[in-house]
């Protein structure tokens, strides 16, 4: 049955319900002119619906009714015993059709030909008001009439389906049933203790009623989402109207269902985003046609349920939140400092629209803009335990993400332990739950988390992020519990908003149902605390709101885990060449980064495309086989060499993976990373030499630590033949002198050219490679690089040429310049060859034929 | 209140007879486990389980900024209600139930400390001892600072 005919059934069950009353009444009272009108109406309004729905048995019945009604109306026709009798039997007719369509879904079959007449007789006043009433109301001749009927049994206790009942009564429901569940807690838990009591079975069934009515109660209180937005189409029109914008309200999943009392503290809060939307978020109908945009602007509304949650997401497809106004206002109110604002993503930015009277309309406009705005939405929505974020693209519009608890009474809750006290953390915000060694050793796996320390922060890195260490104790100022060297530390990863943050504690235990009850007015003031329980055990717990301990460490907009350490500038000099660098993540480590030259090509690969053989990763790529790298494992130190173990468990978990592919002589590798984040260009000084095999170091690009990788090393861990062919055959290694000011560049081709074999001499310059010929050092092949400050490359290769230990050495140039104007300089200064920086192999090419040219010279 | 024949129960801190009207008193508790609440005020001792509801807990010595009670000895609660909210106020001991005649009532004397007299309604002279009327309210009212 659909749903707009269940609902008739059950309303014009109702007004039958009401119309058997209203007609005895009439009986009694046949001028009472306001009942009359009001058998009328029902009538008439059972009719109407009949006849839209096609219900045609149904509306000619009420039709014959409607019209002898008519005339009692209009006065024409008295009221007496015989003609209610008929209408009475009018309407038990109509019940029993009712029924039909309840059990069925469709009028059952029947004739109504004799109490149709009967009716019109009635209205035709062809029946006299003296005249005998006929047998057409009795039980007999309705039952000749259901004979053909299918048996219905039910349909003789058909009542209304719906019932009023004051919320109070619900309420209070509710409460007892909170009660109920504490007292069955705790009666289980006295269970547990008494092995093998009577009691277990009927316990299990008390259990299991106590569930099923706490479920059953739950459902009186709840309500479609659709309840607070009723209001909003119109306050949409309105707005467009004083905006002078063309606005479209999309409203889906309006039947998601949460507690009324959770819907009444959303209903303002997302008023307050669909004005925010059509009023901030919307551009003008101009602007949208400039922007290449339908003129109408279009505002969504989406819920849906998601674990025991529900999802409540406010977007528009306007002009998304300036990030620029955003930083100049944070700047302004002096909310981050200079430094702290240009490291931050614009996600981070973004999030300031939750601080307090943080604005950025810049006129104060009837609708918004004064400023009272996101943070009282998320004031809100945390007060009822959710959570609000925000996803904003330049130009596309910007999407709110509210997460809410389905009701406020019950929650599931997870009991920890902190500084010998016993805790609840609602579910809504545990992400996951870590374990890890305490003093932070690394294990062999590498896939354990581990704890870092930032000055005398701790941080915990938890496979690609950086989290922000809690220590609860400390926190709730509890006596530390004394740990044993090599004991585990357990972490509670919440989530705060857009935050995560990892908690300390000591202890976890189970989840637990647990009754939510506000602490006592006298410690309101921390808010820390979201309410208090009394568990199973019969003992009371504090509940820890995750957003007051956010609030408390004033993570915030910003958040702990957008800092980095600031590493030391390990004694490094600058080049001024911008390179353009590639932005990635892999595994645990935050952000990687590798010049975009080296990159040959960027691939998505699905996990179906990846095989394996053996520990390597394989592809098919262009028709040949390409080893892969798992990045993420192999920087972590994970065995085999491409990580294959680890990889597959990972690749459920994504759709497709980013590959960076590095081509070579026909050959290629790829690496396989979680995702890439950018390319920026940007100058280059890499600030901290890593000890890390495959990381060149650690350089400042877009404002973040980043580790540069080594490209090198990764090349030859996939084939380990890659430089075989390169590399001299056997005997003494030859000695290579690179002069190069770029780290960079120094840190990239020296592995490089180890790797293939070469022993290897980095100077950052002409007068300190000049000064290594002084000192009587040899070598078998010198590459400079031709642009560098002081004495250039051509210099240099002029000094060497003029004469000394060097004159006859092969001397490669490198540089980023095009090959015939740079090679013309080159070969005029003296170089042997030039060599375009980046292509590795031209480089390792030159050396083979110039080494062995030499060789056979000598 | 002091006024008529009211009926107090008496108890003890740091040897100081007080009363606090019956009709203020819900329950009276032997040593029951607390939970302490972190951050809370000095004068907050936890929270308890009083068949099913959460009270509040208040260390009366501390309150009136007494000396804490030697470790070891067991201290008792009478449970008070104010505004739907149950409080139990630790003391020393719990005493009998005392009905003094109005006439035994006085204010104050001028020279009782600041702190026993912003929270002392009165004193009854009994026989042999003095009792002070606990003002309930003021006690629980604790604004955070």
């Amino acid at each position: 049955m659909d749903d707009l005919l269940a609902e008739f059934v059950t309303e014009a069950g109702e007004s039958l319900a009401e119309l058997d009353a209203a007609l005895l009444k009439l009986e009694q009272a046949p001028g009472d002119a306001e009942t009359l009108g009001r058998v009328f109406r029902l009538v008439h309004t059972i009719k109407g619906t009949c006849g839209f729905l096609g219900l045609t048995r149904l509306e000619h019945l009420a039709h014959a009714a409607e019209n002898v009604l008519g005339r009692l109306r209009e006065g024409s026709l008295v009221a007496n015993a015989d003609i209610i009798s008929v209408i009475l039997g009018a309407l038990d007719r109509l019940k029993l059709i009712l029924d039909g369509i309840r059990l069925t879904g469709a009028e059952p079959h029947g004739d109504d030909a004799s109490l149709i007449t009967a009716l019109d007789d009635v209205s035709a006043g062809k029946r006299s008001e003296a005249a005998p009433a006929e047998p057409v109301s009795k039980p007999e001749s309705a039952a000749e009439d259901v004979a053909h009927e299918p048996e219905a049994p039910e349909a003789h206790v058909a009542g209304p389906q719906t019932l009023r009942v004051n919320v109070e009564i619900l309420e209070e429901l509710m409460t007892l049933v909170g009660e109920l569940v504490l007292t069955r807690n705790q009666l289980m838990q006295i269970d547990r203790m008494h092995q093998n009591s009577a009691y277990v079975v009927p316990l299990q069934r008390l259990s299991h009623i106590t569930t099923d009515l706490q479920e059953g109660v739950m459902k009186t209180r709840m309500q479609p989402i659709g309840n607070a937005w009723n209001k909003l189409p119109r306050l949409v029109r309105d707005l467009s109207h004083e905006l002078s914008k063309s606005i479209e309200l999309d409203m889906l999943g309006a039947g998601t269902e949460l507690d009324r009392q959770v819907l009444e503290l959303i209903r303002d809060p997302l008023t307050h985003m669909v004005r925010n939307s059509a009023d901030h978020g919307l551009e003008t109908p101009a602007e949208r046609r400039a922007a290449g945009k339908a003129e109408t602007g279009r505002i969504s509304l989406n819920a849906y349920h998601e674990g025991g949650h529900i999802i409540i997401e406010v977007g528009d497809d306007g002009r998304g939140l300036p990030v620029d106004k955003i930083r100049e206002r944070v700047l302004a109110r002096g909310l981050a400092s200079e430094a702290d604002v240009a490291a931050m993503s614009d996600t981070s930015l973004q999030r300031f629209i939750f601080h307090p009277g943080f604005s950025t309309a810049s006129a104060v406009t009837s609708i918004s803009g004064r400023g009272v705005g996101m943070d009282v939405v998320k004031t809100n929505v945390e007060k009822i335990g959710g959570t609000i974020d925000v996803r904003s693209t330049p130009g596309a519009g910007a999407v709110f993400h509210i997460k809410i608890p389905l009701t406020l009474a019950i929650v599931s809750a997870l009991i920890i332990a902190a500084g010998g006290e016993r805790f609840a953390i609602p579910q809504i915000s545990v992400v996951e739950l870590v374990r890890t060694r305490a003093d932070g050793e690394a294990s062999v796996a590498g896939s354990e988390p581990l704890i870092d320390r930032i000055d005398e922060t701790l941080v915990l890195r938890l496979r690609d992020r950086l989290l922000p260490l809690v220590n609860l104790a400390a926190l709730l100022h509890l006596p530390p519990v004394h740990r044993e060297a090599g004991d585990c530390l357990h972490i509670v990863v919440a989530q705060v908003g857009a935050n995560t943050l990892g908690l300390v504690v000591d202890q976890v235990f189970d989840t637990e149902e647990i009754v939510v009850k506000p602490v006592s007015p006298i410690l309101r003031h921390l808010t820390l605390f979201s309410g208090n329980t009394i568990l199973g055990d019969g003992s009371v717990i504090m509940i820890l709101d995750p957003n007051g301990i956010a609030r408390l460490l004033g993570v915030g907009a910003s958040g702990v885990a957008e800092k980095r350490s600031v590493t030391q500038v390990v004694g490094s000099q600058t080049s001024t060449d911008r390179t353009s660098m590639l932005l990635f993540r892999a595994g645990m480590h935050r952000c990687l980064a590798v010049p975009l030259g080296l990159v040959s090509r960027l691939e998505d690969m699905k996990p179906a495309q990846i095989e394996t053989a053996g520990d390597m990763l394989l592809t098919q790529y262009r028709g040949k086989l390409m080893p892969l790298i798992c990045l993420a494992d192999g920087l972590s130190g994970a065995h085999g060499r491409g990580g294959a173990a680890t990889y597959t468990q990972s690749a459920e978990l994504s759709a497709s993976h980013p590959v960076l592919v590095f081509l070579d002589h026909g050959r290629s590798v790829g690496l396989i990373v979680d995702e890439i984040i950018d390319v920026v260009e940007e100058q280059l000084r890499i600030e901290l030499i890593a000890d890390r095999p495959g990381v060149l170091g650690i350089a400042v690009i877009a404002g973040r630590a980043t580790d540069v990788i080594d490209t090198g090393y990764w090349l030859t861990r996939a084939h380990q033949d890659w430089f075989i062919k390169s590399a001299p055959s056997a005997g003494r290694q030859p000695q290579i002198l690179v002069v190069e000011d770029d780290d960079f560049f120094r840190q990239m081709v020296v592995p490089i050219l180890s790797a293939a074999g070469y022993s290897v001499t980095a100077a950052s310059d002409g007068e300190q490679a000049l000064r290594l010929r002084d000192a009587g050092e040899r070598f078998d092949a010198i590459i400079s690089d031709i642009d560098m400050p002081g004495m250039g490359g051509v210099a240099f290769a002029r000094q060497i040429r003029a004469g000394g230990l060097w004159s006859q050495v092969p001397l490669i140039a490198l540089s980023g310049l095009d090959e015939h104007s740079a090679g013309r300089i080159a070969k005029d200064a003296g170089f042997t060859e030039h060599v375009m920086k980046h292509d590795r192999g031209a480089l390792l090419k030159g050396l083979e034929r110039h080494l062995a040219v030499n060789a056979v010279a000598a | 209140m002091p006024h008529r024949a009211t009926v107090f129960v008496t108890l003890t801190l740091a040897d100081q007879l007080c009363g606090v009207p019956v009709t203020a008193v819900r329950d009276v508790l032997g040593v029951h486990p607390l939970t302490r609440i972190p951050l809370a005020p000095p004068e907050i001792a936890g929270s308890l389980n009083l068949r099913g509801r959460i009270v509040t807990a208040i260390d009366l010595r501390r309150r009136l900024r007494l000396p804490p009670a030697a470790g070891g000895v067991e201290r008792m609660s009478v449970v008070a209600e104010l505004g739907g909210d149950l409080y139990a106020l630790l003391v020393d001991h719990v005493g009998e139930v005392v009905s003094p005649p109005s006439t035994a009532f006085e204010r104050n004397p001028a020279t009782l400390s600041e702190t026993w007299a912003s929270f002392s309604l009165g004193i009854y002279r009994l026989e042999g001892h003095l009792m002070v009327v606990l003002d309930v309210a003021r006690l629980l009212s604790l604004t955070p600072a």
